[in-house]
């Protein structure tokens, strides 16, 4: 579904990714591990435009996804969140929801100023569908509360739920358990399958904790210095003499 | 509650030229004018955070264009005439909008800044057009079988103008374009991962801000009666961005309480002209520190305690996908 071919980007000189590829098969859990500044998030940058790669090929479903700008992008179906949570701060939880069905709706600015009945029925349809993901997140309750108020938890609760809003094929998760508490995660991974299981989206997911990606991934890919040193099954990847070097090399410094 | 304050609110606006003298007639008619400019400048800076200084030019490009219009074609019906230097306006906001995609904060700043110049240095030098600094005549304008020849005319179709440009706005940014602008100004790369096109909805508020302000600067025109370049200058356009600031960014209604209380200032203040700037300074920089959301959000946080107290809408079943 998702092919990534020979990726390098470099800033400053400074090789952020170099050759790397890896793919992601319809319906899996792909887990991209690594220790910091590993090249994880400038992965998803890339896949979703942000960045222009120096060399390589990005693909989803057989698009070319380097042709297209980041809107565009989002729009064929790919959804993620953000390292550091990038809700719309002053803006109700409820508005960050409808905000992610931003590609659905069509209502443009002449009719949205007429306020003509089929605006008056997408407006109403879109609350409807945006309330029932609150509901699923548990966030009903805070839907008119400015989503920079809410705890970190709900706040990457919430942006998962405004990511689902466009209905993605693709959703890309950077390190949702970040700054959860165990209890926390532990619903999280359920979500997390749920929304493979159920709704059969595809997942990559970008985190440090061992527990969830152990828990929940199909398959492990291994960043070390933008360059992928190990990939395959959660188990074969925790015995894998290069990935314990690397990775256990990064717990000492930190 | 809200509908007996509409219903009020309206009861004034309708009954004011009989309550009022003459002058306050004209002034209220100013007030509208420039809660019209206010609400346009919102959409571009407090909307989606693209601030400008160059609104004056705008202004003076609507006012310059009915003018023209309905000396050149006396015929036309005011409400074409507005409509038509709306959209002249515009079209200067997207031809002056596409280039300030590249630019953010103070350099768009500047931009606007250097774009009110020359709007007023291209009135000095069309004369042919504009009669340049001998300034322009505007004749009464008509509506069917009526010459608006009088204040209390002249107020009735302003009031009505910015009313309909009001509830429009009031939509616009309770609908998916508002949310687009708001998501740009929270956050541009989660708005572009929601799927939001940058380039396209920040033209869009440039053409949007033009548009309300141009149909403003129509009604300038045949309120005045009378334009001229010095009457565009950049302080207008300071006026403006202290409309919204302390009105409140991003607020409709905000924008048109900024505009009533810096209009109002501005006339009381007309025999201190060598104090306006001291007051005016002091009073936005005491907003900005003590009321950094305006007016709006100030008043907003005397009302919430009661709208959060309310139960949320109730989730409707069955819609989870």
């Amino acid at each position: 579904m998702l092919g990534v071919e020979d990726l390098s980007i470099s800033f400053g000189g400074l090789a952020a990714l170099s050759g790397l590829s890896f793919a992601v098969r319809d319906r899996e859990i792909f887990a991209l591990i690594g220790p910091n500044g590993a090249g994880k998030s400038t992965v998803f940058n890339v896949i979703t435009g942000l960045y222009r790669p120096s060399h390589g090929r990005v693909t989803l479903g057989g698009d070319d996804l380097l042709a297209l700008a980041p809107h565009q992008i989002a729009r064929r179906g790919v959804a993620r969140t953000f390292q550091n949570t990038e809700v719309f701060r002053q803006l109700t939880a409820l508005d960050n929801v409808l905000i992610g069905r931003h590609g659905h709706l069509r209502t443009g600015v002449i009719t949205g100023a007429l306020w003509l009945p089929r605006v008056r029925q997408e407006e109403a349809r879109a609350r409807e569908s945006a309330y029932a993901l609150l509901t699923r997140f548990g966030l009903a309750a805070v839907a008119a509360v400015e989503a920079g108020g809410l705890p970190l938890g709900a706040q990457k609760r919430l942006e998962i739920a405004r990511a689902l809003a466009s209905e993605p094929r693709l959703l890309l998760l950077d390190e949702p358990a970040g700054g959860l508490n165990p209890t926390e995660t532990q619903t999280l991974m359920a979500v997390i399958r749920r929304l493979r299981d159920e709704s059969g989206l595809t997942i990559v997911v970008v985190e440090h904790d061992m527990e969830l990606v152990m828990g929940i991934s199909d398959r492990v890919a291994v960043l070390d210095h933008g360059r992928k040193i190990a990939e395959g099954r959660p188990h074969e990847i925790a015995t894998d003499a290069a990935v314990v070097e690397a990775y256990l090399g990064s717990e000492e410094d930190a | 509650m809200r509908h007996a304050a509409l219903a009020t609110g309206a009861a004034v606006v309708v009954g004011w030229p009989w309550a009022a003298p003459r002058y306050f007639v004209f002034l209220a008619s100013l007030i509208a004018i420039n809660a019209i400019v206010a609400i346009g400048l919102n959409l571009l800076s407090g909307y989606t955070n693209q601030l400008s200084f160059g609104h004056a030019g705008f202004l003076a490009i609507g006012a310059y264009a009915a003018a023209i219009l309905t000396i050149r074609a006396p015929a036309l019906p005011v409400p074409a005439a507005l409509l038509l230097a709306g959209l002249v306006t515009a079209a200067v906001g997207l031809a002056l909008g596409v280039p300030c995609l590249r630019l953010e904060g103070l350099y768009l700043a500047m931009a606007t800044l250097a774009f009110g110049f020359v709007v007023v240095e291209a009135i000095l030098n069309l004369d042919w057009l504009t009669r340049g600094n001998d300034g322009l005549r505007v004749p009464a304008a008509r509506l069917g079988p009526w010459t608006l020849a009088t204040d209390t005319a002249r107020y009735y179709l302003v009031v009505t103008v910015a009313a309909l440009l009001i509830v429009a706005a009031v939509n616009i940014t309770r609908t998916r374009t508002g949310r687009a602008l708001l998501a740009i100004r929270e956050s541009e790369i989660a708005a572009q991962a929601s799927g939001i096109n940058l380039a396209a909805y920040k033209t869009l508020a440039f053409v949007v801000s033009a548009f309300y302000t141009g149909v403003a600067g129509g009604l300038f025109a045949l309120v005045v009666g009378f334009l001229s370049p010095d009457s565009f200058d950049v302080f207008l356009s300071v006026d403006f961005v202290a409309m919204i600031i302390v009105g409140g960014l991003g607020s409709i209604l905000g924008s048109v309480v900024g505009a009533a209380l810096i209009t109002t200032l501005n006339d009381s203040l007309a025999g201190f002209q060598n104090y306006r700037p001291l007051i005016f300074g002091a009073i936005l920089i005491a907003s900005m520190l003590f009321m950094p959301g305006g007016i709006a959000r100030a008043l907003g946080t005397i009302v919430r305690p009661a709208r959060a107290a309310a139960p949320p809408e109730p989730p409707r079943q069955g819609e989870d996908r």
